[in-house]
């Protein structure tokens, strides 16, 4: 397990070092920063659905393997979006804050997708296991927030879409899968696709 | 004065050899006949020596034939509108038939056959006919423009055309005095376009311009054929292209096959899918916005991670003092 979760580790880990190798290269085209932007936004995307697969792949499989590492998955959607946003403030703001406000009122989806990252960040800050004991019941509550957060950061892509949404809606798809697996009935039939160990030797008499 | 122009640049003996070299190889391994004629012919040797570092494009005999004859820098830009170079302006394209990421169209617009190309000019001319692009050209002398480009997403560059003025061409089809605007429209072939095979495309291909009959016939309105002292490469729009430089980029339509002269503003591709993000004129102006980001500023590319290179965006492009009559009394925000 423990070389199961350096591998998912290093696997997050490279597409950083890539695409930073790129620019240092000058390979990244003549708007390295947009560059920048457009793939961490997109490999956040990415992460919070893999994050957001890992629970019902674990009803599916009962494997606990991707019980393990969906913190860890989770901390890295936070931190691609986390680079998402900080090369929007320096690449494309250049840091000219005084260009921000306006900015926010002409592209509304900045603000939908800086209120996403908010809720990711309220989530991270709670994912330690301090968090948890303390907060309780209330924990699983908060996190369900990543929901919305999911919601939010497809709108800020769909808001950024100007001719062809083959890409936003592939990953539309894939989100709404994800969200029909948590209606509770399909996920008690998730369940019951790989029976528990005991189960099937009940039925084996 | 409305074109600056510039004395030609004397060029090395040695350029020219090594350019007339290259191309006899190139025929020769092309297996084209006439062989002799084709490595007499050298490159355009302003161009040799201007455009060394420039990726070697194809050389049709249409284009070759002119490229002697061309009036080098017959528009330049500004003294701080330094020439984007070569390699951007050929690997950072919106050719949306080819995909939607920037460097889509350069990785697969290689598949576009480009060579035989006819385009078709039709509507209210006394002179229709469908030519291939040596005719389409004829007598008209190249000319190298320094145009500045502001797409609508807000980055710029400086890029070097080649090409004639639209007006010369559509005199020479004699427009009737019921046309009153032209209609400009892409190749529409699916199997060598991915983007037109996409169920989930925005754009009613073929993807359709236009332009109001005075805009059409104004000087600094380009048919471009070439770039860098080369043909188009695929994806800026081979093997003819539209240039209107005080206009966002996307006015500028590409890889052309058909142009109509019509009585009625023609539907055009961005309005169809937006209208309240797209106008038909679509004159670039820092005052009026894209409703989901400012057009006051744009980013002059290449840029860096250290500084954004962000300059202020020129009414009409910095073409004012040119084509700023033709809108008199018009509302521009409404006209947008």
């Amino acid at each position: 397990m423990r070389f199961w979760r350096c591998g998912i580790f290093v696997a997050a880990l490279l597409p950083f070092l890539w695409w930073a190798w790129q620019v240092a290269a000058g390979q990244a085209g003549p708007e390295p920063g947009q560059y920048l932007l457009l793939n961490f936004g997109q490999c956040a995307l990415i992460l919070l659905l893999l994050t957001l697969s890992l629970t019902p792949l674990m009803k599916l499989t009962r494997w606990k393997g991707f019980a393990v590492i969906r913190r860890q998955l989770g901390l890295w959607t936070f931190s691609y979006g986390v680079l998402h946003l900080t090369s929007y403030l320096l690449f494309i703001l250049g840091l000219d804050f005084s260009a921000l406000g306006e900015d926010l009122q002409r592209r509304p989806y900045i603000i939908v997708g800086f209120a996403a990252l908010l809720m990711l960040l309220a989530l991270a800050v709670t994912s330690n296991r301090y968090s948890m004991k303390r907060l309780g019941k209330r924990w699983k509550f908060l996190h369900r927030i990543v929901y919305i957060a999911l919601a939010l950061v497809l709108l800020h892509f769909f808001w950024v879409v100007r001719a062809d949404m083959t890409q936003w809606s592939g990953y539309a798809f894939v989100g709404v899968i994800l969200m029909l697996l948590r209606i509770p009935v399909i996920s008690r039939a998730l369940g019951r696709v790989r029976p528990r160990r005991g189960r099937i030797s009940d039925t084996q008499h | 004065m409305l074109l600056k122009t510039r004395k030609r640049h004397h060029i090395g003996e040695n350029e020219v050899t090594s350019e007339s070299v290259y191309h006899a190889r190139r025929h020769f391994m092309a297996g084209v006949a006439g062989l002799g004629m084709a490595a007499a012919l050298p490159r355009g040797a302003w161009a040799a020596s201007h455009y060394d570092d420039v990726e070697k494009g194809a050389r049709p005999e249409w284009f070759a034939s002119r490229l002697e004859k061309a009036k080098w820098e017959a528009v330049t830009a500004g003294d701080s509108d330094k020439l984007t170079p070569f390699n951007d302006a050929s690997h950072y394209n919106n050719f949306f038939e080819f995909g939607t990421s920037k460097d889509d169209p350069y990785k697969r617009a290689g598949a576009m056959t480009t060579e035989p190309w006819t385009i078709e000019i039709d509507g209210e001319v006394a002179r229709p006919g469908t030519l291939n692009v040596d005719q389409l050209l004829g007598e008209h002398q190249l000319e190298e423009r320094i145009y500045r480009l502001r797409c609508v997403e807000a980055w710029s560059m400086v890029i070097p055309w080649l090409g004639v003025p639209l007006s010369a061409i559509l005199k020479r089809a004699e427009p009737t005095s019921d046309a009153k605007f032209v209609r400009f429209q892409t190749l529409m072939r699916p199997e060598e376009m991915p983007g037109q095979r996409s169920r989930f495309g925005l754009i009613d291909w073929p993807y359709q311009e236009g332009l109001r009959m005075d805009e059409a016939m104004h000087p600094l309105t380009l048919l471009s054929v070439g770039m860098y002292g080369r043909v188009l490469p695929n994806q800026n729009g081979a093997p003819v292209r539209l240039v209107v430089p005080w206009k966002y980029g996307f006015k500028s339509i590409k890889s052309i096959v058909r142009i109509s002269l019509v009585k009625e503003q023609p539907s055009t591709a961005w309005p169809t899918i937006n209208a309240n993000e797209y106008g038909f004129y679509s004159n670039v102006n820092p005052e009026v916005d894209h409703p989901r980001w400012s057009q006051a500023r744009e980013r002059r590319l290449p840029n860096s991670l250290f500084s954004t290179n962000m300059i202020d965006t020129q009414m009409f492009n910095g073409y004012g003092e040119e084509v700023a009559s033709l809108y008199k009394g018009m509302d521009l925000r409404k006209y947008f």
